[in-house]
């Protein structure tokens, strides 16, 4: 290639692919470029004298920084250290791994490790141990997931309509957040009515300044937090405006207002905030998730998070995030397994990056599932968003993985979405907020995302906001407006969260609510012991994850086909006179057709209808000089024996095999059944053209001339993928027509708008 | 229940909403099943109610003890603490357990003290006191802003 750009032309179309926007970071530890074990990191120590920690992981208690102070204060069980930091490395993680060792046993030994002794364990493992011990490790024995739900435009029409879509497909807990920092109230509003439409129980979160998102929340509006930071370095944590104290008190805050809450935390975060201190970003992460059971929180959102990215840059980048969610599962920590910011752009690497998490399950696949278009996710484009929804289904379906979504048919879903537009607009109209126009409510109904909507506007929505906090708006004035308009069903579900709060029940550890049933790691348990334990779908549950768009099944085929043959019924005609008799006619081309062909079978997988295809090799007999006669196989539906009972049956001994789907070969009386002339076996490829040109070198051949071999063009398509559903089904249906027994019957055609085809 | 009571069997209380709901009542005394939507309609139960008390929270503490965890029991006693201090208290002692609010150990002791002396939020107020000695040693109190 002359005009390459690159020595190899490759380079070029490599450089075209989406992989070629992703960035890839030297390891360098020095600057912290490093995912596990690196030169600085320290070795594992833990010294007590007196019933006091007076050394850590290499540090001297009066070095300790403040994350140092916190863990060796609060998170050590001191009546196992001794045993648990005696415990070989490779022997730990050995346990890690090994059926026999209960999860019970081992999250009580992780009391004894320092958080260099837990990255020091976890750098045993390979990803698929990692992924294994995951599954054994994980709280909950139930997975699930979590739902970004934003809009560009911060619309709260939208939005629960999206919420309700959400709720549908099965996420436990939506995350939402503003693009106009005011904007809260009305987003955590139109998530919770939108969710209320669908189910009883689903938790929603808005993600906000601390502060202001716990305003929202006592306003009613949300029943969890996530997003209270902490940091593996001292001087991130204070950058991020907080410290070890300050975050455990803000953990029993919500907790003394009855809300679900878990700390976040990933690699990359210290490197992006210039304080990385040199130490791996496993190590720190260790840091990290001791630091959150230390303080008491029940969860974590950690794996990456904002700083995925930043990890998957460099060599076992995919491999740390996995390793973080290991140790906050180790931990007893309920585990919300990052993969939500969209850490490449190549889809390959985002479908192998789902992978692990996937087959081992974790308390919430995704910390924010995109369940939106990429661009009105406030929080950025997710791991997986809108787009790619059915390609997670499809990952769930074809390994059954719990991925915690299904399938919703387009009627559930519709009604669902209307009924949250009339939901949210009886509350904002009752709450003399905002009223919409029934066609801008149409707009919201069947829009994919904020681009194809004309409901309210950024300013309107601030608006609202300032509206809502002047009056001291809470759920309740939602909960009667609701039930003021008729929508009893949805004020009840509200009040039912809200009724959550005072039992508390779901601040136990990796809580969620199904049908309005709090499903816990106290209630629900990960014991993992081996095959058949552990989580394991239902019947119903395998049914609901095999449903998808596009399933074909042997009725839609003969239903197709069906329609095709009824249309086609008025353009042509065949018709048996009998058994077929050896020819004599040297110029004879004979045509074998299959059992199905033209009966129940009606167009080629190439979509071409057989009374086409038929007349084109007829066609093309003729014009090479061939005098064509038409057979109906009946003793085999394969195309080499086609082929073959065809040609010995021509006078000329050379004969055209046919099924009905498409696939064609030429074939001589004196070859072997698989040794042809020419095959054609990429039917969906064939058009009508190639089907003129592969009668026309049959009779070439007949007349003892040479022939240019017909090529069917192929530019790399997964053939299998787009038809061999179809290919396997209408085959089935062919061989389930032959009759062994039966010879082959000539057959006259009639082609109704051509002139009339006899032998 | 008592505090003390201890729970034999976990799968005999939680979810306590289900299991044992007559344990538990809202803020305002009413029982769990008073929260209907029809009470709440005429007004017979309103917004306060709807909040987990200290009982409640330390209810589930002893849950979350027998279940074999011992630092969410904590933070879930730390919470039963604070449920009947304000908002507004909450949200400033927050503030000044964040970088640099706080001048000296003693805003931070004077907080704690409130906190133990107004409220009986002992254990609140020992981590309170716990931060001033480490926010000396690691110099948290220089200002950031």
């Amino acid at each position: 290639m002359t005009n390459s750009q690159n020595g190899w032309a490759r380079y070029d179309l490599w450089d075209e692919r989406h992989l070629s926007h992703d960035r890839f970071a030297v390891e360098d530890p020095e600057n912290g470029f490093c995912a596990s074990a690196s030169p600085y990191d320290p070795k594992p120590s833990l010294v007590i004298e007196d019933g006091c920690i007076i050394e850590m992981d290499g540090v001297p208690a009066s070095e300790f920084d403040m994350i140092d102070e916190f863990i060796v204060r609060h998170y050590f069980d001191l009546t196992i250290v001794e045993a648990a930091m005696a415990i070989d490395s490779h022997e730990f993680a050995q346990m890690l791994v090994d059926v026999n060792v209960p999860r019970e046993k081992l999250v009580k030994l992780s009391a004894g490790l320092t958080p260099a002794k837990l990255a020091e364990v976890l750098g045993h493992l390979s990803t698929l141990e990692l992924a294994f011990a995951n599954s054994k490790l994980r709280c909950r024995r139930q997975p699930s997931n979590q739902a970004h739900v934003t809009n560009a435009k911060d619309d709260p029409v939208q939005m629960a309509a999206d919420a309700a879509t959400a709720a549908l497909y099965g996420f436990d807990e939506i995350e939402t957040t503003v693009r106009v920092a005011s904007n809260g109230r009305t987003n955590a509003i139109a998530c919770a009515v939108g969710a209320a439409v669908v189910r009883d129980g689903v938790l929603i979160q808005c993600s906000l300044e601390e502060a202001e998102e716990l305003r929202i929340a006592l306003a009613g509006f949300t029943s969890y937090t996530e997003t209270m930071s902490v940091y593996g370095t001292e001087a991130s944590f204070i950058d991020g405006d907080d410290t070890p104290w300050s975050k455990a008190f803000l953990t029993a805050v919500y907790a003394a207002r009855g809300l679900k809450a878990r700390c976040t935390s990933g690699s990359s975060a210290e490197l992006l905030m210039g304080f990385h201190e040199r130490k791996s970003m496993l190590y720190l992460e260790a840091r990290c998730v001791c630091l959150q059971r230390a303080m008491g929180v029940q969860g974590t959102q950690n794996g990456g998070i904002d700083g995925a990215p930043l990890t998957s840059s460099v060599p076992r980048g995919g491999w740390e995030l996995l390793a973080e969610n290991v140790l906050a599962a180790l931990l007893d920590l309920e585990c919300a397994s990052g993969n939500d910011t969209r850490h490449s752009e190549s889809e390959i690497r985002v479908g192998a990056k789902i992978m692990p998490f996937l087959m081992s399950g974790t308390d919430f696949i995704c910390s924010g599932f995109g369940s939106i278009a990429k661009y009105d996710n406030s929080f950025n484009a997710s791991l997986f968003n809108a787009e790619e929804m059915e390609d997670f289904l499809a990952l769930q379906r074809e390994f059954q993985l719990e991925g915690g979504l299904q399938h919703v048919p387009e009627d559930e879903l519709m009604t669902a979405r209307a009924r949250a537009i009339e939901a949210i607009s009886a509350v904002l109209e009752t709450l003399n907020l905002g009223r919409l126009t029934a066609t801008q409510k149409k707009s919201v109904l069947y829009a994919h995302g904020s681009d194809e909507t004309s409901s309210f506007m950024p300013g309107e929505v601030a608006g609202m906001n300032a509206a809502l906090i002047e009056r001291d708006i809470t759920f309740v004035d939602v909960v009667q407006a609701l039930a003021a308009r008729g929508f009893t069903i949805e004020a009840t579900r509200l009040l039912s969260m809200a009724r959550q709060r005072v039992t508390g029940d779901y601040l136990q550890t990796a809580a969620i609510i199904r049908d309005g049933h709090v499903v816990s790691a106290v209630n629900d348990p990960n014991r993992y012991l081996g095959p058949g334990t552990g989580y394991v779908m239902t019947e119903e549950r395998r049914l609901a994850i095999n449903r998808m768009r596009r399933e074909i099944s042997k009725r839609d085929v003969l239903e197709g086909e069906g329609v095709t043959g009824q249309q086609d019924s008025r353009r042509w005609r065949i018709e048996s006179k009998g058994e077929a008799e050896q020819g004599e006619d040297p110029r004879e081309v004979v045509v074998g057709i299959s059992p199905g062909f033209g009966i129940r079978l009606h167009k080629t997988t190439g979509g071409v209808p057989l009374y086409k295809v038929l007349a084109a090799l007829l066609e093309g007999i003729r014009e090479m000089g061939g005098h064509p006669r038409v057979v109906r196989v009946r003793h085999t539906a394969d195309t080499s024996f086609l082929g073959l009972t065809a040609a010995r049956l021509a006078g000329s001994g050379v004969g055209i095999g046919i099924q009905g789907k498409g696939t064609t070969v030429i074939h001589r009386h004196d070859q072997a059944p698989h040794m042809n002339l020419e095959l054609f076996s990429q039917a969906p490829l064939i058009g009508e053209a190639d089907y003129r040109a592969i009668g026309g070198n049959a009779a070439r051949y007949a007349l003892g001339q040479s022939a240019t071999p017909v090529t069917i063009p192929y530019r790399g398509q997964a053939l299998g993928a787009r038809f061999h559903v179809q290919t396997a089904l209408l085959y089935a249906i062919e061989t389930s027509m032959i009759e062994s027994e039966q010879n082959p019957e000539v057959l006259e055609v009639e082609f109704y708008d051509r002139r009339r085809e006899t032998r | 229940m008592t505090d003390d009571e201890k729970p034999d069997n976990l799968d005999t209380i939680y979810p306590v909403g289900e299991k044992q709901p007559d344990r538990v009542q809202t803020r305002n005394g009413h029982p769990l099943r008073d929260l209907t939507l029809d009470n709440l309609l005429a007004g017979h139960v309103v917004a306060s109610d709807f909040g987990i008390t200290a009982a409640g929270l330390r209810l589930q503490a002893t849950i979350a003890e027998r279940a074999g965890r011992p630092n969410l029991a904590q933070n879930l006693r730390r919470g039963a603490e604070l449920v009947e201090i304000p908002d507004k208290v909450l949200l400033d002692v927050y503030e000044l357990l964040r970088p640099g609010r706080a001048q000296s150990a003693d805003d931070l002791r004077a907080a704690a003290g409130q906190l133990r002396d107004t409220y009986g939020a002992e254990e609140t107020a020992s981590l309170l006191e716990e931060a001033a000695l480490v926010y000396e040693r690691r110099g948290i109190f220089q200002r950031r802003f």
